[in-house]
């Protein structure tokens, strides 16, 4: 390892070659301001366009300031942060960037939660001296993500989640000087791009240029209609983070609290999207075996590895860019979409009540199931199996809306039969998670005997692309995990190439998984709180009585009073979609 | 090959082309046919001889004799008279403005006395379609040398001990790029010719192209040879059509001699170059834009560290070069490194091309010695000022440059004295201003350039740029204050410290040059809302004098906003809220009854 000494304000250091600035800075307790960086440790994502000259500094020597973000450590560097040149520099960058910025923060929903808002408050901007035209650009909302791209400011953090982490390549920067800003091709509106609605965009914007269209609105109005009976469904990965937008700490399991909240605001049902995880497993479960059973006795038509179809990012994704791979991951319905299709069939049945008096919203970690609930092929006569999807934010936003005391909430209980769960459902939040539920269940249905251990560590991780081989009691079966749609691409082409191994792979499209959706409380860059909602979500699994999903007796019962047997004829109806080759949608 | 016993020289360029030069070369083909001469006069159309002034320029061979001006239909005369009788055609001859005395010999004229021509060698010489010209002139001469008789380390030794340093605008060592890249060790590695040429009214580099192409591909294997490379890119706008087709006529030839390709002078030595075209954004001819742009990426700059040299195109130790650098090579490598370090100053070695433009009475392309002033630049090489007007200011280093005034005539012209002065050598455009020119409104006018080609990257550079634009506007209204000359200053130096590239970190020059060098002017716009140029339309208006007046009427019936009104007869008046100051009175009053105040 080679070494460099340098001095940052006087004081001594010595870094690793290769260490720039910014990080050596922070080595010593100097927080050098960015604005456009955003790394995210350990996962190999990083944005350092070097772009917004926020987090300049004075190098002795050096004609002009120097990024700190950018430029390397090299030996003997004398370097300032804090000098009146750089501080001049540094705010006067900050009022260029905020001249060219609504002043709407009143009223914008990033309010509070925004970087440039906290980088002028702790630079101590008060006015801005230098005033002129602003950009202007046509709103664009799209059924999941709304685009106020007057709130840009160029830091391109977007485009390395678009392209480089998501491999999507809908967003880049368009137009030159000025009027620069990033955009689909053509500035087109993103519904009519190849955009997935991952949301990943959102997640990083620190402005409130990308924000998620908000449906609470809505999902009051019905609750204060009498006429309809509102259910509630919540994702897994809300309950592990939900408590951040309270100022609980990242990775604290506010699941009690969360179920109370809902029941406070007035949903009729609180029910749990878990209950559909576990029946995404009996389907999904089943289906593999299915297929695998066929590979084994032969059969050269069947389709392997089969592929998770949960995450409708991902679904997206194929049918954007893999359209000749659609008939390949499972036909399973995403639990959302499950629990819909339930909820307005044997619960609406249960209550005796029309499928349109129902309304069921989903509370998600993501952004793309609003996209997935509004697709036509999980509609009824025109009528939605799920009506409406909030992310947790929105969720959080209610809450604080109807005045609630989040903390001093007392932990309450889903209803039921809905609301029942395993902690396989529960895995289902965090990258692996689905595919080691499958593997507790599709190991027992295939060896009938007891898993002699429950928690697959092999499985687990933050690896972008993991695998291992999970030995079904002398059957060896190979499993991949991808997370991030640009490591799902290589798994994919690989499959195209005829070279995976793999007999089953689980793709979420969100780095980490749904704890890192573009749905859930903004993680700045901190990649420890995903770390931590992650180690919540294994730990609710832990501490669940029943684990595997097919020992969840409401399933049983499901199966044996409404759907019969997995992958059956009414399964198959309610619980099965299919796919379709949009890449002639992509409109240029 | 057929031997002539006359040429005759038609500039080729694209602006001698633009005023009928091709058909010159087609009415003399014809002429000669007519004369049965075609055996023994040969056409030639040349590169640029870099008197644009004066052009379309014809040159005879072998007496020298420079026509001027000329049009198709001089041909017959030119042919009658200079071939068949033998006398020259004086009225095409160029006239001494000081003597009036007709000229006939280039080197005559003050416009070529003191110009040395390195890089321009072979433009307005040699046909730039035919290799076998060039080789005429010991063309490809120094690559033979290089790959038969030198090491890499000998070849860029001569290149570092010769002072060549990038005639693109850095002004960094040539010799020493070269060293790094080659030093720096990889599978494949590339040279890259610069041709992104962007400043505006800038043609150096097209002028080469069109006029000497191989010089620039013989170059580009002499590089690629001394840092390891076996591909070379040529990086061109799409709008040097003449250009890109004399390249890739040379190109061909090229590759036909055996002097591109593999095995070059029976070596084991593999060389090809490939041409890459560019939409013309200013921001390209930054390096690392131009490699963004070759790779079919936004055309945007990349903070440095890394090189180029180390990771360039492709990820790989890319040299890349501008073209006027290029042409100077060849020379250096035959005529020795003692030879081209004696011409030019201490710091910056051998000549600059310098596309001399504005209010000068020689409009054209010159290639002066380094340390030459700007006063024999614009008074003995471009004439002085046009129409007898006082020198105000000129602007070199393009729109990035800063304007220079007076006092800094006698400075001998360097990289490194201009960069002393508030301005830079750039790749050498070079502006002269007279006093008609308001400096507010030139500082304006570049920005409005850079603001136009700001790649958008940047905060400083894409938002700051547009402030400084607005705010000079708002000076030339008249509206400006001090408090604006104050944040005028501080947002022009926080936007050159701050910005990422090369763009950035000099567009505020002609702001800053101009504040320094004209302060008054800008004191004049602030706090007496005037202009003393008279060129801010905001702050001056047209005013009709009640004694000179006769009530003609011509003035009320050519404004074209009815602001003028007045009966027959009586002195007429001009609305001053209606007026939108074109001028159109101003310009038929016979009386001089209308004055600018």
């Amino acid at each position: 390892m080679e070494i460099v000494q340098l001095s940052i304000d006087n004081k001594k250091v010595v870094v690793e070659k290769g260490t720039t600035i910014l990080e050596a800075a922070k080595n010593i307790g100097v927080d050098i301001p960015t604005l456009c960086h955003m790394k995210l440790h350990d996962m190999n994502i990083e944005n350092k366009p070097g772009g917004c000259r926020v987090c300049v500094v004075e190098v002795e020597g050096r004609r002009n300031l120097a990024p700190a973000c950018k430029t390397e450590c090299t030996e003997g560097m004398d370097i300032l942060t804090h000098s009146v040149r750089v501080v001049n520099a540094r705010r006067t960058v900050m009022e260029l960037i905020l001249s060219d910025h609504p002043f709407e923060c009143l009223v914008c929903s990033k309010s509070g939660d925004c970087e440039l808002q906290t980088m002028a408050q702790n630079l101590g901007i008060r006015e801005v001296r230098y005033q002129g035209e602003k950009n202007s650009y046509k709103s664009d909302e799209s059924p999941a993500i709304v685009r106020e791209m007057e709130k840009c400011i160029m830091c391109r953090r977007c485009e390395t989640a678009c392209n480089d982490v998501q491999t999507v390549g809908v967003l880049s920067a368009v137009n030159r000087g000025f009027e620069s800003v990033v955009a689909p091709a053509f500035e087109m509106d993103l519904d009519h791009s190849a955009c997935t609605f991952c949301g990943q965009c959102v997640a990083v914007c620190p402005t409130g240029a990308l924000t998620e269209r908000d449906s609470s609105a809505k999902v009051m109005d019905a609750i204060v209609d009498p006429k309809k009976t509102v259910i509630v469904q919540t994702a897994p990965a809300v309950r592990a983070a939900l408590g951040e937008e309270f100022g609980m700490d990242a990775g604290t399991l506010v699941t009690g609290k969360m179920v109370s909240a809902l029941r406070k605001l007035g949903f009729d049902h609180v029910f749990d999207t878990d209950f559909a995880a576990d029946l995404t497993i009996m389907e999904e479960g089943t289906e593999l075996l299915d297929r695998l059973g066929k590979h084994l006795a032969g059969d050269k038509d069947v389709k392997l590895p089969i592929l998770t179809s949960c995450c409708p990012g991902w679904v997206n994704f194929f049918e954007h860019q893999f359209p000749d791979m659609i008939d390949i991951p499972s036909t399973a319905k995403s639990p959302q979409q499950m629990f819909g299709a339930i909820a307005k069939t044997y619960f609406a049945d249960q209550l005796k009540q029309k499928r349109e008096d129902v309304v069921v919203v989903s509370v998600m970690p993501c952004l793309a199931k609003k996209y997935e609930c509004a697709r036509d092929e999980f509609k009824v006569d025109g009528d939605p199996d799920v009506n409406l999807s909030i992310s947790t934010r929105e969720l959080a936003q209610m809450i604080r809306n109807a005045n609630l005391n989040f903390e001093a909430l007392e932990d309450d209980d889903f209803d039921q039969p809905l609301g029942e769960s395993t902690g396989a459902a529960v895995i289902f939040g965090t990258t692996g998670g689905v595919i080691e539920a499958a593997v507790r269940t599709a190991y027992e249905v295939h060896t009938k005997k007891p898993l002699p251990k429950l928690d697959f560590e092999e499985l687990r991780g933050f690896d972008g692309i993991r695998s291992a081989t999970i030995d079904f009691d002398g059957l060896p079966i190979n499993i991949g995990i991808a997370h991030g749609l640009g490591n799902a691409r290589q798994l994919l082409e690989d499959i195209r190439a005829g070279k995976s191994q793999f007999h089953a792979i689980e793709i979420m499209a969100c780095p980490g998984g749904c704890i890192g959706g573009g749905g859930q409380p903004y993680h700045h860059g901190d990649v420890e709180v995903l770390k931590k909602r992650q180690k919540a979500i294994y730990e609710e699994d832990k501490g669940k009585v029943i684990r595997k999903s097919h020992e969840n007796p409401f399933i049983q019962k499901l199966y044996s009073e409404f759907l019969g047997e997995p992958c059956g004829h009414k399964s198959h109806e309610l619980l099965h979609t299919h796919y379709y080759d949009k890449k002639k949608k992509v409109e240029i | 090959m057929a031997k002539y016993k006359n040429h005759i020289l038609v500039c080729g360029g694209t602006g001698c082309r633009a005023s009928q030069g091709e058909e010159i070369v087609q009415n003399l083909g014809k002429v000669l046919e007519e004369n049965s001469l075609e055996n023994e006069v040969q056409v030639v159309r040349t590169g640029c001889f870099g008197f644009c002034e004066k052009g379309p320029v014809v040159k005879m061979v072998p007496d020298n004799t420079f026509y001027v001006q000329v049009t198709p239909e001089d041909a017959p005369e030119i042919v009658a008279e200079h071939l068949v009788k033998g006398r020259k055609v004086e009225r095409l001859l160029f006239t001494d403005p000081e003597t009036q005395e007709r000229v006939s010999e280039s080197k005559d004229m003050g416009f070529y006395k003191k110009q040395i021509r390195i890089a321009l060698r072979n433009c307005g010489f040699i046909n730039p379609e035919n290799i076998d010209e060039y080789i005429a002139r010991d063309g490809y001469a120094a690559l033979g040398k290089v790959l038969t008789e030198m090491t890499p380390e000998e070849a860029i030794k001569v290149i570092i001990d010769s002072g060549l340093r990038g005639r693109g605008g850095g002004g960094f060592p040539t010799g020493l790029k070269w060293e790094i890249t080659r030093k720096v060790e990889a599978e494949q590695k590339y040279v890259v010719c610069n041709a992104d040429e962007g400043d505006p009214g800038a043609f150096m580099d097209r002028s080469i192209l069109e006029g000497d192409p191989h010089a620039v591909l013989e170059a580009m294997a002499i590089n690629g040879y001394c840092t390891g490379a076996t591909k070379g890119l040529i990086y061109i706008r799409a709008e040097y059509p003449l250009a890109i087709s004399r390249l890739k006529i040379a190109i061909d030839q090229a590759r036909e001699y055996g002097l591109l390709g593999t095995g070059l002078f029976g070596t084991d030595y593999d060389f090809d170059v490939e041409l890459r075209y560019g939409a013309g954004a200013f921001v390209c001819g930054e390096e690392t834009s131009l490699i963004h742009s070759m790779e079919g990426l936004r055309g945007e700059p990349t903070v440095k560290p890394p090189f180029p040299s180390e990771s360039g195109y492709k990820g790989m130790p890319t040299n890349v070069n501008n073209v006027e650098t290029y042409a100077n090579i060849p020379v250096i490598l035959l005529e020795g490194a003692e030879w081209f370090s004696s011409i030019g100053t201490e710091k910056s070695k051998g000549t600059k091309v310098f596309a001399l433009a504005g209010k000068v009475n020689n409009v054209g392309l010159i290639e002066v010695p380094m340390g030459t002033t700007l006063r024999e630049v614009i008074f003995d090489i471009g004439g002085g000022i046009k129409d007898g007007k006082k020198f105000k200011a000129v602007q070199t280093g393009g729109p990035s440059g800063g304007c220079l005034t007076e006092k800094h005539l006698d400075i001998p012209i360097d990289y490194d004295n201009l960069i002393a002065c508030g301005s830079m050598m750039g790749s050498g455009g070079m502006i002269v201003m007279d006093e008609d020119d308001c400096m507010v409104s030139v500082a304006k006018f570049y920005l409005d350039f850079t603001v136009e080609e700001s790649c958008g990257k940047c905060a400083p550079c894409r938002i700051g740029n547009k402030r400084l634009y607005e705010m000079l506007e708002k000076l030339t209204e008249g509206k400006g204050t001090e408090e604006d000359l104050t944040l005028l200053r501080n947002l022009s130096n926080v936007i050159k410290d701050t910005s990422l590239c090369g763009l950035g970190q000099t567009s505020p020059n002609p702001v800053l040059s101009t504040m320094e060098n004209f302060a008054d002017e800008y004191a004049a716009h602030v706090h007496d809302g005037k202009c003393p140029a008279g060129q801010c339309k905001s702050l001056m208006q047209y005013v009709i004098s009640d004694e000179k007046c006769i009530g003609c009427t011509l003035c009320s019936r050519v404004c074209p906003v009815d602001a003028i009104t007045g009966d027959k007869k009586e002195p007429h008046l001009i609305s001053q809220e209606t007026c939108i100051k074109c001028g159109a009175c101003y310009e038929k009053c016979k009386f001089g009854a209308i004055s600018i105040q």
